[in-house]
């Protein structure tokens, strides 16, 4: 451990400032690079199933390209 | 180039998994048992990476603690470049292969590696207050990356700007390739230019200039923000080909799965 103590650890030598807001800011951002494309699967499914049930209410097939490729 | 490929004896087995690697759906189906490793083991290695770099690693003897964020700066400022290169490599495989899988990954590393980017500014700009004296200076390196942000925007917003995907992928693609350019401008201009910027820590050639107890969390930290970077990455394009892939069979399968 280089610290002595937490207020120290805190202190960072004076440059506490400086080394916490930079951590902070990555933690914000890795956050958000990992938190988006699980929200944007997400909605996508939350719409897809609103589309699948209003497709089924009206009894209607729903669209599938059926020649789409299956690969 | 294509000619030249499709010309080369590859072995059977090789092409069969080139083009099999092409197929969204197969994307999709092989990638998704890998994400909790690869998110466990990033999360361990920026765990003791970071702990082992704020807490026990030694400080610098010129500038004292602040030198700690190098820990989230250069994995932030590799990656900032790594993501640029592997979109441009994906702009190639677009343009030569019209592998459509190219482009869902192309689409979703622009805004990552901009974050990365924009990470890597915001950190260096913070350490050059205690190290330089100022948040921000016109320097050879700092304009380049710079550059790479602008070039990450620009091509998100030209991705929205064309509303035909296939030929926004087209258009994309070729901006990142011409954009490469600026990525040996980074590199170099710590060489090129009188500048303020230190020069590499880690290099293939020469031991590092620091001992083990302080590079050692950095490399942690290196690989770790690799994986995460894999993580994001991965899941984006998982979600990309559901959103292009919506009106086919097996993903409306899949919507119906999920419902239930």
């Amino acid at each position: 451990m280089n610290f002595d103590s937490f207020g120290e650890f805190l202190a960072m030598g004076g440059h506490g400032f400086y080394v916490w807001w930079s951590y902070l800011l990555t933690a914000v951002v890795v956050s958000w690079i990992l938190v988006w494309p699980l929200w944007r699967r997400r909605r996508f499914f939350e719409e897809q199933r609103g589309r699948l049930r209003r497709a089924d209410a009206l009894g209607q097939q729903t669209e599938v390209e059926s020649n789409a490729p299956e690969t | 180039m294509k000619y030249i490929f499709d010309r080369l004896r590859w072995p059977d087995g090789l092409r069969r998994l080139w083009h099999r690697m092409g197929s969204p759906r197969w994307f999709y189906e092989t990638t998704g048992p890998w994400v909790p490793w690869l998110a466990a083991a990033a999360a361990l290695l920026i765990g003791v990476g970071t702990v082992w770099g704020l807490a026990y690693a030694p400080p610098d003897y010129l500038q004292g603690d602040s030198f700690r964020i190098i820990y989230i700066h250069v994995p932030a400022a590799y990656l900032a470049q790594a993501g640029y290169i592997l979109m441009a490599i994906c702009g190639v495989v677009l343009l030569v292969w019209r592998m459509k899988l190219a482009d869902m990954v192309m689409a979703t590393v622009a805004p990552i590696g901009a974050a990365f980017t924009f990470l890597a500014l915001a950190t260096g700009s913070i350490w050059g207050k205690p190290t330089w004296g100022t948040y921000w200076i016109w320097d050879a390196r700092i304009t380049s990356v710079l550059i790479l942000l602008f070039l990450y925007l620009g091509i998100m917003g030209l991705r929205r700007a064309i509303e035909r995907p296939e030929a926004a992928g087209r258009a994309c693609a070729i901006l990142a390739i011409v954009g490469v350019i600026n990525i040996p401008i980074i590199k170099y201009s710590v060489d090129w230019w009188m500048t303020l910027h230190q020069p590499a820590t880690f290099s293939v050639t020469s031991a590092p200039a620091m001992p083990p107890i302080m590079w050692l969390p950095l490399l942690l930290n290196v690989l770790g923000f690799n994986l995460l970077f894999a993580v994001s990455v991965i899941q984006g394009t998982r979600t990309e080909v559901l959103l292009r892939e919506r009106r086919t069979r097996w993903v409306t399968d899949l919507c119906r799965q999920e419902r239930a």
